[in-house]
């Protein structure tokens, strides 16, 4: 009997859901508003899917959202944490949270404390923790926030500091109190992995109402399966482990987007392009997986040295509204498509009243209005948006061979049937949930991110321990041994140091083993 | 000359210009901006002051942090190091020094200064010693001027203070390179003691408000103004040598320097290549094989999407960069000055090659 996997996207407009079976045919999928309850929006989607799926074959449940992304973006929602940096005196001068946003901080700050410890490249410590300055913190705390972050100075070298004063704190306020260590969720960088531990603390609230949701949807649905959410990264964290960790959860969705067409298409080196209602995001597709950005990310105004997918976004969608002239967006009527455009009944000339008109689409109740348009102007259209898309394609390749175009998204129809300097463009199945899609097949992964001393043994065998260590933390995670594999390695020499002091930072990941 | 003032509203313009002066090199300028906004929401806008407008015969104090980008991503100052050097320099010389002499504007140290004045409570001065980044402590102007680095104080961010007593400014790289280890690899400078006097005759004036105006300029790129980019090749009487995508980096730790080549090809024509030579900052440009541009001029890669010029750090594949070229300050090109930081102080067989009149 072949298992079943159920692959949910959560986005601010809306809901989806796939099953699919192991040899990766989709059996199934629904979309559906979301809902302002996280939970009613993933009960009707699931109830969907699992309509014709006996649920005792669905073996696992994975799950992307933008829930997290948007209470951070909108403020809603978020807790306050306590605050502890371990260093003392060394950052001073760049206090917690300076450069957040005003609002976020009103929002997020509670108790502060800088105390002295931490360590220093090459680990030795360069003070003492301060372990009674740690336990009046964390009386501060008590009854103020209902989470706290702890980083300190390296601990993506040694953790054993942030460790120590977690121990503190949980003597202070009991096991269970919610405590996000900066090595847990972040790399090298002390601004932006400190950032990155408070965002994990003001997340605690909303990672229990996801992943509680998520929980009882599928319990309610009959089904007996692991539950998963997606990282930002692309690879799975199991959703007990995303209670604590939900910062590395808050943007999947492009991620998802890029491995669903992967998947949907079995290419594995393309360009993808994702064509919405109002615009167009281009990605790159390496070896399956989305080629990253060289800059770090904000989160809700917030600097962090989380990658993502390198995207490039342009106002081109099926809702672009086309002004006199033939001027071409940014201006979209958006949601409002089905009622504002001309072929729905409306008044204002859009590009999938264009597409219609030019052939390349059919729908709308009245596509006799697109007939009407002056060909002369649909010519100029059709022929700059063809051009826009040539233009994106050529932008974001990273050689100058032919590679294919995976089209993905609602506003599909507005790509031209080949593309200069691509070798095919391929409009998959199921591309209007590759989100969910790209859920269902996400890998498992770990990582190392530390300094090592290559004179010290040599840099191959530096190289070789960082790798086993990736490989573990893969393996632990849940990837078949049998397939995990090395996915990157970065060096990054360290000036100033005798001894070939280097960066390393190694990614392991493979599928979940069976 | 007025005063300029400092406030929220020039730190980020300031940031950018001192990143195209760091030349690929001396780390990312996020980390020091955020200081300087604290600073500023502490103590107000930080004033610079143009040297004629200053006591010829009063001293200065020149300061600079220094270490891997890596370390002070991670360990940055505390805040306390530089009143510590500025007491310490105030009692070996029996005066305290009237203002802040920037010692590189280029790259991440450039705005520290101003945190440094900040904090003191004293100006800063519109100069500084280089006008770009250079890897080496001893590559200033105050080095061809024959003044020394000695006495020279090294402060780490746990308030151990070195004053430093050496017999050359050559001699003072190599110390203070074997003190950043033990002090994990960062630390503050102050070093180069002189009066204004000194600094106007052998120093650079204006560097800050130079650095200034380039970043307005490229913020302009960033914001999308027409015709911005040629205004910003124009007031920097820079040149554009070429426009490419990233095709292959290679990085090599070499004698505890960060080396390394980034090729790049063309977006039009793939069979026209140019390769960067880096040892921390970028010092070699060549076209298709022929050398086009060598340091001390300033090769600076700008990224074509978002106008940010580039760390050598940053570079990955794929990438599509601008690459420009903008002049040293003068002296540098005079014969001294090529022999201190020219193509074979860097170890290259090769003399200067202006980058003016490349096409």
């Amino acid at each position: 009997m072949t298992r079943v996997r159920i692959g949910i996207d959560v986005g601010g407009t809306n809901t989806d859901a796939v099953a699919v079976d192991e040899a990766g045919n989709v059996l199934a999928w629904h979309k559906t508003p979301s809902t302002p309850s996280v939970a009613e929006g993933i009960q009707i989607a699931l109830a969907a899917v699992i309509k014709d799926v006996d649920v005792s074959r669905v073996t696992r449940v994975m799950l992307g959202t933008t829930q997290a992304l948007n209470a951070l973006i909108q403020r809603r929602g978020v807790n306050k944490v306590g605050i502890l940096r371990i260093g003392a005196p060394a950052f001073n001068a760049v206090p917690p949270l300076a450069g957040w946003p005003a609002d976020l901080v009103e929002a997020v700050r509670g108790p502060v404390a800088l105390v002295a410890g931490g360590h220093e490249y090459d680990g030795r410590a360069i003070s003492p923790l301060d372990e009674e300055a740690v336990r009046v913190f964390a009386r501060e705390c008590d009854g103020a926030v209902k989470a706290i972050a702890i980083t300190s100075i390296f601990s993506p070298v040694t953790s054993e500091h942030e460790v120590r004063a977690r121990e503190i704190v949980a003597q202070e306020l009991g096991e269970g109190f919610a405590i996000s260590l900066g090595s847990e969720v972040a790399g090298v960088g002390l601004l932006e992995r400190e950032n990155a531990a408070i965002l994990n603390g003001s997340l605690t609230g909303i990672a229990h109402e996801v992943v509680s949701s998520l929980s009882v949807a599928v319990e309610r649905a009959g089904i007996a399966a692991d539950l998963y959410l997606t990282q930002n990264d692309g690879t799975l964290l199991r959703a007990l482990d995303a209670l604590h960790r939900p910062v590395l959860t808050v943007a999947s969705g492009a991620t998802n987007s890029m491995r669903g067409a992967a998947y949907l298409t079995g290419l594995s080196d393309a360009i993808v392009l994702d064509v919405g209602g109002t615009s167009t995001d281009v990605g790159l597709l390496v070896d399956g997986f989305p080629r990253m950005s060289a800059h770090s990310v904000e989160i809700g105004g917030v600097q962090t040295n989380f990658r993502m997918p390198d995207l490039i976004s342009v106002g081109l969608g099926g809702g672009s509204i086309v002004e006199p002239g033939a001027a071409v967006g940014p201006g979209s009527v958006g949601y409002r498509l089905t009622s504002d455009a001309l072929v729905f009944g409306g008044t204002t000339l859009t590009l999938s009243d264009c597409s219609v008109a030019a052939g390349r689409a059919s729908f709308g109740d009245f596509p006799e209005r697109a007939s009407a348009i002056d060909s002369e102007l649909l010519a100029t259209v059709i022929a700059h948006i063809d051009s826009r898309f040539e233009v994106l394609c050529d932008r974001i390749k990273a050689s100058r061979s032919d590679v294919p175009v995976i089209v993905v998204g609602g506003g599909e129809h507005l790509v031209p049937k080949s593309i200069a300097g691509t070798s095919q463009v391929v409009r998959p199945d199921f591309a209007d949930v590759a989100n969910a899609v790209g859920a269902t097949v996400a890998d498992v992964s770990g990582s190392v991110d530390r300094n090592f001393v290559y004179s010290l043994s040599s840099r191959d065998e530096c190289l070789d321990e960082a790798k086993r260590t990736a490989l573990g933390a893969a393996t632990r995670a849940g990837a078949d041994p049998l397939k995990v594999r090395i996915s990157s390695v970065v060096e990054i020499p360290v000036p100033y140091m005798p001894g070939d002091c280097t960066r390393v930072v190694v990614k392991a990941s493979g599928p979940l083993a069976d | 000359m007025p005063s300029l003032w400092i406030g929220h509203d020039d730190v980020e313009d300031l940031g950018l210009g001192a990143s195209a002066l760091g030349t690929g090199g001396g780390g990312s300028s996020a980390i020091v901006r955020l200081m300087l906004h604290e600073a500023i929401d502490k103590h107000g806008p930080v004033e610079v002051v143009a040297l004629e407008d200053l006591d010829p015969k009063a001293m200065l104090f020149p300061v600079a942090f220094a270490g891997a980008p890596v370390a002070y991503i991670e360990k940055c100052i505390s805040g306390n190091e530089a009143t510590l050097a500025y007491e310490l320099a105030s009692k070996r010389f029996g005066r305290a020094p009237i203002a802040v002499l920037p010692l590189e504007v280029g790259g991440a140290s450039s705005l520290y200064p101003l945190v440094v004045a900040a904090e003191l409570g004293i100006p800063c001065v519109d100069a500084d010693t280089i006008r770009r980044a250079f890897p080496m402590v001893h590559m200033t102007q105050f080095t061809l001027a024959g003044i020394s680095v000695s006495p020279c104080f090294v402060i780490d961010i746990k308030g151990n203070a070195l004053t430093l007593d050496m017999t050359s400014n050559v001699a003072g790289e190599a110390m203070m390179r074997a003190i950043f280890v033990e002090m994990g690899m960062f630390a503050v400078v102050a070093g180069y003691f002189v009066t204004v006097q000194q600094t106007a005759d052998h120093g650079v004036p204006g560097s800050l408000t130079y650095a200034l105006e380039l970043g307005r300029r490229i913020s302009r790129i960033q914001h999308g103004f027409d015709g911005a980019y040629e205004g910003f090749l124009r007031c920097a009487e820079a040149q554009a040598l070429f426009e490419g995508k990233i095709v292959d980096l290679d990085r090599r730790t070499e004698d505890g320097w960060s080396r390394g080549t980034v090729k790049l090809e063309s977006l039009d024509d793939p069979s026209k290549t140019f390769e960067i030579d880096f040892q921390n900052e970028n010092l070699v440009a060549r076209s298709n094989g022929i050398v086009v541009a060598t340091v001390p001029d300033l090769i600076t890669l700008i990224d074509l999407e978002n106008a940010v010029p580039m760390t050598t750090e940053e570079l990955a594949y794929g990438q599509r960069m601008r690459v420009i070229a903008m002049p040293a300050h003068e002296r540098w090109l005079t014969p001294p000055g090529l022999e201190l930081v020219g193509p074979r102080a860097f170890g290259y067989d090769f003399d200067y090659i202006s980058y003016r009149g490349v096409q």
